[in-house]
């Protein structure tokens, strides 16, 4: 074991649990909270790189650990509440900076300075997250002998700050949650302080009315959240007259609502030319600043809302008789409405987030004419795979209108965004509540040249093909309008008279029809001229015998998206950043989906970072104690980057998979995170019984594959018994789901370091490096190849890692070789 | 904070770590907030502005060769071409982009609002075809940029921008410039300009979620509406609407570049 270190001046004798714990919990209740605020003021997939990237401070911290060296030893309480104080500070101060960077995704490709700017956030952000791992790592260096007992208190806080932050976000609002992060760095290192002594006491004391009194200077109007100009409710607030009526703010987002007296919203996705009617007032209501719903006025005041059924969603309704409906994704009311609007004889309406049910139910009830409490209409807050899953009744009509922004649909923002609604195990539930001759009707922005359209179209024939059909092109139908296209999946094949009626809709309105059972060329393309028949020719194409080689020779991806590639809105192949490229004078780039080049991009960065970081640390390390080449170096760096990869590929996987079941991913991420570092903490914590054996990491690996591809298997169905759970009670479940394979997870990592800490304690700055850096990389490559091949390869490449991670440590340096120190 | 005199390297330790954080930090500082002065924005004199915009307009006519190469018409007329080469685009953004003001790339001109790259501008601009007399009303003043352009091809434009501050910019701006023949109002923009009704030609620049019905019903018979759709600086196609001489109505979608999205023969 290790030898007793020398008489420490200041430092506690034993290490700072608690003060550890709350550093951890604060920095990931951090990481979640800047996922929330970069949401708002930017995107959401920006927010996610520039998050991912920011981990490096994690890498860097191997570097100042290196450098510390032996002060280490004499100085650990000092320098422990100096990096938690830090910490305090930068967490809101970093922020507050990193708004002021002028940095515009949209002008990535023409502004040769936006690549700077998004740099220089990610260098900002990383600054908190580099004290945190100094703290951590302090720890480490300091009381090497208990790593595994540091790294469990370690993962404990740091779960317990994931799930605590969401918790803390139902109360309060994203930059007061800000400010508390950085009052617990301050209480970290007053803890820390406090533990030291008398005199400790006097300076906790002293550091904590510092630390709230600059938390209260970072309170005030100057500190309010910066929207990029180039978000929806930035755009509307311009508009003269227009002001903000009301915001709540919960862990789901921030909605809000906005009136625009002078410059009504006039919101009617595609409205036919021909609609005599036009939208009645209404309320704008944003989520995050995007995603740009209304709320009808239809208090009496209003004629009926004819408009409606100008839009190309109402459709369906010129097929059925009273039907019974589903709403999918209620949002402001108008599908509600529009169904109302045409006689449904029963609503049901389904809205994942409860703000947006609140507004119509209390706030603006009588602005909507008590949309939700009319006869026949009831309203349930529930995610809507689960709620389609759990449910028995079976409907005429499944309405799944645009739940999107536009402007975000069109660039492409939402490319990296898992989504579970336009999957073909979700058509296939879709299919499995209707009646009888029941449709589905999906609506979709239109873009050009086609994709979203036409890729649903495919992932519908999939769906229908998988529930038994044979022949699914009698079952579907797809129009299009200026701006909307609405597909219909019908169980049953369509009537000679059904089609008769969807053509008389579609004349009467100028709408193009793409397909029905037995389109011929020349009823396609008549109002909406395109130079050529595309929406048409790519239907009939991918419904026709040679539909699979159509895809794979399209120069987008439409291949039907699954929920274990759930990524209907990247549209992304290599060979079209070549072709759009050479045509960006003549507005090429216009046709791209960013998302996936801007992750592509951020793995580049990423690999980089890590190329510099890993020698420097190592030079440092080499810098502070002299030679010390002769150890074997190569084993130990593999086995960190492999553990760091591993654990993130795991980690995302089961995000994306929990996504599903949790509702959100918010929800999801929180509770996912929380499963794994509670657990692997406490696996961490009992992982220093195996320390003896000669390759102690064998056995957990061998439980991590086994679990890994358990639940490969066991996962999706497990989630269909238990959809109908209430959600706290699905969240026990997850986290007992996850509790083994985290369990096993935490063990390599602290019995890697415990090892060094045996033979090469001089390297262990080196190894909390690479975990740095393998942890930031891991999570930006696991996206990458979920959406390139699917996450059942991400875990298997997880397992894979772990294999390798075991095979390294059998070569780790012996005692017998040559000693840094 | 007491330091420990025994071991220079302490002290290295205790100075060097904290300096090069603040060292590292207060460049980042300069670097971002203080900006290097970037190096588009030099002061030009008129004559480097001129040579600026000749070059502007050779991109777009070298664009609109290969263009004519592959669609195998013309694709922007001489007229256009010329009013490109006339219209001062660096009067119109704002002072510290004037310098790439000539670039074939989109611009912020504030208020969340762009100017189009210009080759979109011109591409426009022709496919409203427009004859000297012609009155034009444009939904989505903006800089004032377009509506110079469609000035010196137009008989009257008439322009209307709904952000306060950005039309009463425009308005002086335009003024300044000599643009007499345009009218700018700021307000709502869907049911057109009445008074001046009906138009030769219209181009709404503001995102819509639908074609104004009302803008439809100002537009004379044998008349154009050009409506550009996509998101900030990023044109996905233009909407073209063409009413015809018995007044009724086709849309044809544009994609601004030749691109199939089928590969091989089909």
């Amino acid at each position: 074991m290790a030898s007793p270190d020398p008489i420490a001046d200041d430092g506690p004798v034993s290490p700072p649990f608690l003060a550890i714990a709350l550093v951890s919990a604060a920095a990931l209740g951090y990481e979640v909270l800047l996922l929330r605020l970069f949401s708002i003021i930017q995107w959401q997939h920006f927010a996610y790189m520039i998050i991912s990237l920011a981990l490096f401070g994690y890498g860097v911290s191997g570097t100042f650990l290196a450098l510390a060296g032996d002060l280490i030893g004499r100085r650990f309480g000092r320098l422990f509440a100096a990096n938690a104080a830090l910490f305090g500070v930068a967490a809101p101060g970093c922020f507050f900076l990193a708004q002021r960077v002028p940095f515009n995704p949209l002008e990535l490709l023409w502004d040769p300075l936006q690549p700077l700017y998004l740099a220089a956030l990610y260098l900002l952000l990383a600054v908190p997250f580099l004290f945190a791992a100094n703290c951590i790592g302090l720890a480490f260096c300091r009381f090497r002998g208990q790593i595994g007992k540091v790294y469990a208190s370690d993962l404990l806080g740091a779960g317990t700050g994931a799930l605590g932050m969401v918790a803390l976000l139902f109360a309060l609002t994203p930059m007061e949650a800000l400010n508390a992060i950085g009052a617990a760095g301050f209480a970290a290192a007053a803890l820390s302080l406090a533990a030291i002594g008398t005199g400790g006491r006097r300076r906790a004391m002293a550091l904590l009315s510092a630390g709230l009194a600059f938390l209260l200077v970072l309170t005030g109007p100057w500190v309010e959240l910066r929207l990029s100009p180039y978000k929806g409710l930035s755009q509307a607030l311009r508009v003269s007259g227009a002001e903000i009526a009301q915001q709540l703010s919960g862990p789901l987002g921030l909605v809000t609502v906005v009136k625009s007296p002078r410059v009504p919203f006039r919101h009617a996705p595609g409205l036919s030319l021909r609609s005599p009617f036009e939208p009645p007032q209404q309320l704008g209501v944003f989520t995050d600043g995007g995603s740009f719903g209304v709320i009808n006025r239809d208090d009496g005041s209003e004629a009926p809302p004819g408009y409606l059924d100008y839009l190309t969603s109402a459709l369906p309704y010129h097929l059925l008789e009273k039907p019974r409906v589903l709403v999918l994704g209620a949002g402001g009311g108008g599908d509600v409405q529009q169904a109302l609007y045409h006689q449904a004889s029963r609503i049901d309406a389904v809205e994942a987030n409860y703000q947006m049910v609140a507004l119509l139910e209390d706030d603006y009830a009588s602005f909507s004419g008590r949309l939700y409490g009319r006869p026949g209409v009831q309203v349930h807050v529930a995610e809507i795979r689960g709620f389609v899953a759990a449910g028995e009744e079976s409907y005429d009509l499944i309405q799944l209108a645009l739940v999107d922004a536009f402007g975000a649909a069109s660039a492409g923002l939402s490319a990296l965004n898992e989504n579970y609604l336009y999957t073909v195990e979700a058509i296939e539930d879709f299919l499995a509540r209707l009646a009888p001759g029941g449709l589905v009707a999906i609506t979709r922005w239109l873009k050009l040249p086609p994709r979203d359209s036409i890729k649903l179209l495919a992932t519908a024939a999939q769906a229908l093909r998988r529930s038994g059909v044979a022949d699914p092109s009698r079952r579907l139908v797809l129009i299009r309008g200026w701006k909307t296209s609405t597909l219909l999946i019908k169980n049953g094949a369509f009537s000679d008279s059904e089609i008769g009626a969807v053509k008389r809709f579609s004349d009467a309105r100028s709408f193009d029809l793409a397909y029905f059972p037995g389109i011929t060329p020349g009823e396609a393309n008549r109002h909406n001229l395109l130079e050529r028949a595309y929406f048409h020719d790519a239907a009939t194409a991918i419904l026709g015998p040679s539909g699979d080689d159509f895809i794979r020779r399209y120069k987008y991806d439409i291949r039907p998206a699954t929920d274990d590639r759930p990524y209907f809105f990247n549209f992304f192949r290599w060979r079209l950043l070549g072709e759009l490229y050479a045509l960006r004078g003549r507005g090429g780039f216009g046709l791209l989906e960013w998302g996936f080049p801007v992750i592509a991009l951020t793995l580049a960065q990423a690999v980089l970072i890590t190329l510099a970081l890993i020698p420097l640390t190592l030079l440092a390390v080499r810098a502070r104690h002299g030679g010390g080449g002769g150890a074997r170096k190569t084993p130990v760096l593999v086995y960190f980057l492999s553990l760091g990869l591993a654990f993130l590929f795991v980690e995302i996987a089961f995000i994306q998979k929990f996504i599903l079941f949790l509702a959100s991913p918010v929800y999801a991420a929180a509770v996912v995170l929380c499963g794994f570092l509670v657990f692997a903490g406490l696996g961490s914590r009992v992982s220093g019984r195996l320390l003896d054996h000669a390759n102690p990491s064998l056995a957990p690996v061998v439980a991590i594959g086994f679990f890994a591809v358990a639940y490969l298997f066991l996962l999706a169905p497990l989630f269909e018994e238990l959809i109908m759970l209430p959600l706290a009670g699905k969240m026990a479940v997850s986290l007992l789901m996850i509790a083994p394979l985290a369990f096993a997870m935490g063990m390599p990592f602290p019995l890697g370091l415990g090892r060094l800490g045996e033979v090469q304690p001089g390297l262990i700055p080196w190894a909390w490096a690479i975990n740095g850096c393998a942890s930031m990389l891991g999570a930006v490559l696991a996206t990458v190849v979920a959406i390139q091949f699917g996450f059942t390869v991400v875990i298997l490449a997880a397992v894979v890692f772990y294999a390798i991670a075991a095979t390294a440590f059998r070569r780790f340096p012996g005692a017998a070789e040559p000693l840094i120190e | 904070m007491t330091i420990d005199g025994k071991k220079t390297a302490g002290w290295r330790q205790w100075i060097g770590l904290p300096a090069l954080g603040v060292g590292a930090g207060a460049v980042f500082v300069l670097v971002v907030f203080l900006g290097p002065v970037p190096p588009q924005s030099w002061a030009g004199t008129k004559d480097d502005y001129a040579k600026a915009r000749q070059g502007m307009v050779e991109t777009i006519a070298a664009i609109a060769v290969e263009t004519e190469r592959e669609i195998g018409r013309r694709a922007l007329d001489t007229a256009v071409m010329d009013v490109m080469a006339k219209v001062p685009r660096h009067q119109f953004v704002p002072e510290d982009l004037r310098g790439i003001a000539y670039r074939n790339r989109p611009l912020p001109i504030g208020h969340g609002q762009t100017i189009s790259q210009p080759y979109i501008v011109a591409l426009m601009t022709g496919l409203l075809r427009m004859t000297p007399g012609a009155k034009v009303l444009e939904i989505g003043t903006g800089s004032g940029y377009q509506a110079a352009v469609l000035a010196e091809l137009a008989a009257r434009v008439f322009t209307i921008e709904i952000i306060e501050p950005l039309g009463q910019l425009a308005r002086k701006r335009l003024a300044r410039l000599g643009y007499g023949n345009v009218e700018v109002r700021i307000g709502d923009g869907y049911y057109g300009w009445k008074e001046q009704a009906p138009f030769d030609a219209i181009i709404i620049t503001a995102a819509a979620s639908h074609v104004p019905p009302p803008l439809v019903r100002q537009l004379k018979p044998g008349g154009r509406m050009i409506i550009p759709v996509g998101q900030s600086f990023l044109v996905q196609f233009l909407t073209v609407v063409e009413k015809h001489l018995d007044g009724s109505v086709t849309m044809r979608e544009i994609l601004p570049v030749r691109f199939v999205p089928l590969t091989g023969d089909h």
